[in-house]
């Protein structure tokens, strides 16, 4: 049976990981590529690279380092921030990153998605969407949820979903970094129009988190960050947990 | 008693010496071996070389027709779309080249599906050295996402690309495509349906999921490969 995935989430700025870490027994805490190998090693069944760098000559030391990641990695690995356009795709593919994930340049130009899908196949197309819930409605934001545009979550997803996109990586902005739980109800809704595999983003705190958004929710996979980076929530304990509660996961 | 305790003690450590001298010729007649990665359009190519050199492995990433016929072992990996990968083999000869190879020859992914007769992915007209068809993946409940995507198990092994494989271990697949059940499955994966996850025949191995990119359970199979 497919197993759901637990995927460890590492911001990185010019080629450092952000986030202060537990890993006391690495060599350099900051090494993406330690951080990721340790996690690998703990039973990750993915990462996710996020480069939050701005500037011209931070993109190259994220792309040298995505070299370094394929080198080293022996699960799938997903890198995103600052893809606007093919070329980007094309440079982080050769590189050796397996999925590239799309946000805001995907609302700009939706076309991206079409053209991404056509050229390197839907698998490598991961479109990550921002939300917010306003009353009864979900819109989404740009920019790290600093802009918000009059698209509706539901909408833009089956939208990005018939355009070729490989998979969704949906992150809710209210739940994220308040560690009570997934956004399930909206996650399920997904779960049921989409016909591509869903990631939950945004509110692990527990590993009973991680439960619900796979049986409420019915993720496909789940995402966290800060949560295994200060080793609140170990990837081993989650998964023997998970194992407990009738979940599939790889042991 | 004393002296048959040395005499075991020896015995041991005899086999112990032996052992690792083993290994090291193995790793050794590995090192020395010729691997080919067969180049051509498709994407990710690279990751195959990543997961040799993990192994310690410097595989030759070749489209050269003599350079492919004279390695010992050739990898043929791939992800992208069948009809136009197709249709750039046959422009370079690289079909007909890798369907007389006789060296043991592993399909990754689309790698393996090209090794069929016929895929309906682009209405392609593969190589046809497994004679069995590929098919599209068709969800019948919505819980069931296309492409499969993640780690998923095997069950049925019947190769020996599989030595060592237990039936708790999970590799990783990312595909929409498949081939049915048939005289030449090797291992099988339930997901929609039962279907063939690897294929083996003559000196043709084949998988539909990556093992350069399944951990260590991964790692084995293509060192199981390399071993053949």
């Amino acid at each position: 049976m497919l197993a759901k995935r637990i995927i460890p989430c590492l911001d990185i700025k010019d080629g450092q990981t952000v986030k202060g870490t537990n890993f006391v027994n690495l060599r350099q805490a900051g090494d993406p590529v330690e951080l990721g190998r340790a996690y690998s090693e703990q039973g990750a069944d993915e990462l996710v690279y996020l480069d939050i760098t701005a500037s011209h000559e931070g993109r190259k030391t994220f792309t040298d380092l995505v070299k370094r990641i394929a080198a080293h990695i022996n699960i799938p690995f997903t890198v995103g921030g600052g893809i606007n356009e093919l070329s980007d795709v094309d440079r982080l593919l050769n590189a050796g990153a397996d999925k590239v994930s799309i946000n805001s340049s995907a609302i700009r130009n939706p076309n991206l998605v079409d053209e991404i899908a056509k050229h390197f196949g839907s698998q490598v197309c991961v479109v990550a969407i921002d939300a917010k819930q306003t009353g009864d409605d979900w819109k989404c934001y740009l920019h790290g949820g600093r802009i918000e545009t009059d698209k509706n979550l539901f909408e833009w997803a089956k939208e990005v979903n018939n355009r070729g996109a490989g998979e969704i990586l949906f992150t809710s902005m209210d739940h994220d970094g308040v560690k009570n739980g997934y956004a399930n109800q909206a996650l399920s809704i997904l779960a049921e129009r989409l016909t591509i595999p869903v990631i939950a983003s945004g509110g692990a705190g527990r590993m009973e988190h991680f439960r619900d958004a796979f049986i409420t929710g019915k993720a496909d996979a789940a995402l966290a960050a800060s949560v295994f980076h200060f080793g609140e929530i170990k990837i081993p304990e989650l998964k023997h947990y998970l194992c407990k509660q009738g979940i599939n996961v790889r042991l | 008693m004393n002296k048959n305790r040395i005499y075991v003690h020896t015995v041991r450590k005899d086999i112990r010496i032996k052992k690792r001298k083993l290994l090291k010729h193995n790793c050794y007649l590995l090192k020395r071996m010729k691997i080919a990665v067969i180049k051509y359009n498709a994407g990710n190519i690279y990751s195959v070389d990543h997961a040799l050199r993990r192994l310690g492995i410097e595989a030759s990433i070749t489209s050269d027709k003599e350079e492919l016929m004279s390695a010992d072992k050739v990898i043929f990996p791939g992800v992208g779309e069948a009809g136009s990968t197709m249709n750039f083999l046959r422009k370079h000869q690289l079909d007909k080249v890798i369907k007389d190879l006789k060296q043991p020859v592993l399909g990754i992914c689309l790698g393996m599906q090209l090794m069929c007769r016929f895929s309906e992915e682009g209405n392609a007209h593969c190589m046809g050295i497994f004679d069995t068809d590929v098919k599209m993946l068709r969800p019948t409940r919505h819980e069931d996402k296309v492409p499969h995507m993640g780690w998923n198990t095997l069950t049925h092994v019947r190769s020996s690309l599989f030595k060592g494989f237990t039936k708790d271990e999970f590799v990783y697949f990312v595909h929409s495509f498949y081939v049915p059940l048939n005289e030449f499955t090797a291992a099988q994966t339930d997901y929609i349906l039962p279907y063939s996850s690897a294929l083996h025949k003559d000196n043709f191995y084949a998988t539909q999921f990556h093992p350069e990119k399944s951990g260590t359970a991964g790692e084995r199979i293509l060192k199981n490969f390399l071993e053949l």
